[in-house]
């Protein structure tokens, strides 16, 4: 892809950014941290990349351990922030969906 | 086996691009934030199916033993940490995701003689490498194998404008010639600077630079993105860069703080850290049976929950207080202020994961009117979010933080391990206020007590 078309895109993206999170409640900023952690471990894209284009043992081993890292920010950030957010319930919902369905397996025991 | 075609490699890639904002986008609400979450690692997933697709790759067993071990590594650690110990994984994981940028960026500069590259190139190197080094220190304050308090010596500035001064040398040197000798010299710079940018960092204002470095890790991914022509990457990084900056900016308004104050206050000498001296004017303590009648027959109660009932790991019991207050007819609330806990939204995760529903969490701008109806505010190991001295005293370290107006509230009971003051290093005048009474004690030991007497009145 040319130059300009790049800038393009860097530029509109750095709008999309800003307006996605300039509304956020202060409810969710570590989540929102933790997500946005989790967005930039995408770099394991191009660890794979360049993995794969090397020849050299030497140069392998290091894109290997840049494979390591980015799969830890990207897979971490993402389980670490789903752990966080399941646990923000609202008032009308039951505060454990497995207690529910425990309950349920119990009445159907018991019939 | 063939490869999948250009245009169909770049629909995948943008469908990826947009699951990431549809992520982001989903945090700005409780009800739609975990699907969020979900899409964004659908698109994560998606990504990464669609380059073993669509480029030609070597090693592929060795890169999916790697991504194996990363995985292993990571999944478990995500999945156990305490809620507590959040703010350091997160550093600790932003810090990896630096470090993989910037050996990227390593990795490429043989593949290229174009000088815009090598300037993309050695803006990965330098603040992926600060980033990841930065990351590291601010992960040792946190988990305590090191001191919170702001580390400075006398020549640290200088220190610093010298490695910098190298660092761009260096930089010019890489872009016009591409010599790997000086690359891997730039990488150790940026680790250089990345350390002495986060050392004078003292106490509260460490998560804000979680935050910080959360956004230079994106933009390292998004420069790489230019070296490899790749336009998610571009894209991500763009994004996290962006919305990381603002998060950044929300985070320091909420503490009366600009951005370079915070990174640069210690190297003027105006650090956050105060003293630890204990006050000897009077205050009024009382017995938990006191403090239950107070909650027990009030119609409203303001919980302001601190940092203090995360360390005692209380909010299970406040949780519970809430609950039996409430079966008694009293209406409660919790006021979480934006930097309650060891980083912002911190307490919310924290409450969260007592059950508490986030309908009661409220935020301090809608909160803070509503003292005035309060019978009592039941300040629960929190201090300076709620020193009034943010707003009267000019020359005290938390001058202009916005605070909680507990003193608004009829009665205020403070729970409190000791009279030492908090984070900041304060005395807090309204400890001595004749409507405020205090409890001593661990804040949970106190809180089962209160819960206990509130149960049999």
């Amino acid at each position: 892809m040319d130059g300009m078309s790049l800038l393009t895109i860097t530029v509109l993206a750095v709008f999309v950014g800003f307006e996605v999170v300039s509304k956020v409640s202060s409810t969710l900023h570590t989540p929102l941290m933790s997500g946005a952690n989790a967005i930039h471990g995408i770099i394991l894209v191009g660890a794979i990349i360049v993995a794969g284009q090397a020849s050299d043992p030497w140069v392998l081993a290091v894109a290997l351990l840049a494979v390591v890292l980015a799969t830890a920010n990207l897979v971490g950030g993402f389980v670490v922030t789903d752990r966080m957010l399941e646990m923000f319930r609202g008032r009308q919902r039951p505060p454990s969906s497995v207690v529910s369905s425990e309950e349920h397996a119990g009445k159907e025991r018991g019939r | 086996m063939t490869l999948l075609d250009p245009t169909w490699t770049a629909l995948l890639y943008l469908a990826a691009a947009a699951c990431f904002i549809l992520a982001l986008k989903g945090l700005n609400s409780p009800r739609t934030a975990r699907r969020g979450n979900l899409i964004g690692g659908f698109g994560a997933l998606l990504a990464v199916v669609t380059v073993f697709v669509s480029v030609k790759l070597d090693n592929v067993p060795w890169i999916v033993g790697a991504i194996a071990v990363g995985s292993v590594v990571a999944a478990p650690v995500a999945r156990r940490v305490q809620m507590t110990q959040m703010p350091q994984l997160v550093a600790l994981f932003n810090g990896v995701g630096g470090g993989a940028a910037a050996l990227v960026a390593l990795l490429e500069l043989s593949h290229t003689g174009d000088a815009w590259v090598r300037l993309a190139i050695v803006f990965t190197l330098l603040v992926g490498a600060v980033s990841f080094a930065g990351s590291g220190v601010t992960f040792a304050k946190l988990q305590g194998l090191m001191t919170t308090r702001p580390v400075t010596f006398p020549g640290l500035p200088v220190l610093m404008a010298v490695v910098l001064l190298a660092a761009v040398g260096a930089g010019i040197v890489v872009i016009l010639n591409g010599s790997l000798l000086l690359a891997l010299a730039l990488l150790i710079l940026g680790l250089v600077a990345g350390i002495l940018l986060v050392l004078p960092v003292g106490g509260a204002d460490v998560p804000i630079v979680i935050s910080l470095l959360n956004a230079f890790t994106g933009l390292a991914v998004a420069a790489s993105g230019l070296v490899l022509g790749n336009v998610l990457l571009v894209v991500a990084g763009t994004l996290v860069g962006a919305s990381g900056t603002i998060l950044t900016r929300a985070m320091a308004a909420a503490m009366g703080r600009s951005v370079a104050g915070i990174m640069f206050g210690a190297f003027k000498g105006g650090s956050t850290a105060g003293s630890t001296a204990v006050s000897e004017r009077p205050v009024r303590s009382s017995s938990p049976e006191d403090v239950a009648v107070l909650l027990g027959y009030a119609q409203r109660v303001i919980i302001v929950p601190g940092y203090g009932l995360a360390v005692a790991q209380g909010q299970h019991t406040a949780a519970e207080l809430a609950l039996a207050l409430e079966a008694r007819g009293t209406e409660v609330d919790f006021a979480i202020h934006p930097v309650a806990g060891r980083m912002p939204g911190h307490m919310n995760v924290l409450l969260a994961e007592a059950n508490v529903p986030y309908e009661s969490l409220k935020e301090m701008s809608d909160i803070n009117p509503e003292f005035k109806t309060a019978d009592v505010a039941l300040v629960v190991g929190a201090n300076d979010v709620v020193n009034p001295a943010a707003k009267t005293t000019s020359g005290s370290p938390i001058y202009g933080m916005p605070i909680l107006e507990v003193a608004d509230a009829r009665q205020v009971v403070f729970l409190k391990r000791s009279m030492r003051p908090g984070f900041a290093g304060i005395e807090n005048e309204l400890l001595h206020e004749p409507q405020t009474t205090l409890l001593f004690g661990d804040a949970k030991d106190s809180l089962t007590k209160v819960l206990g007497a509130v149960k049999a009145l």
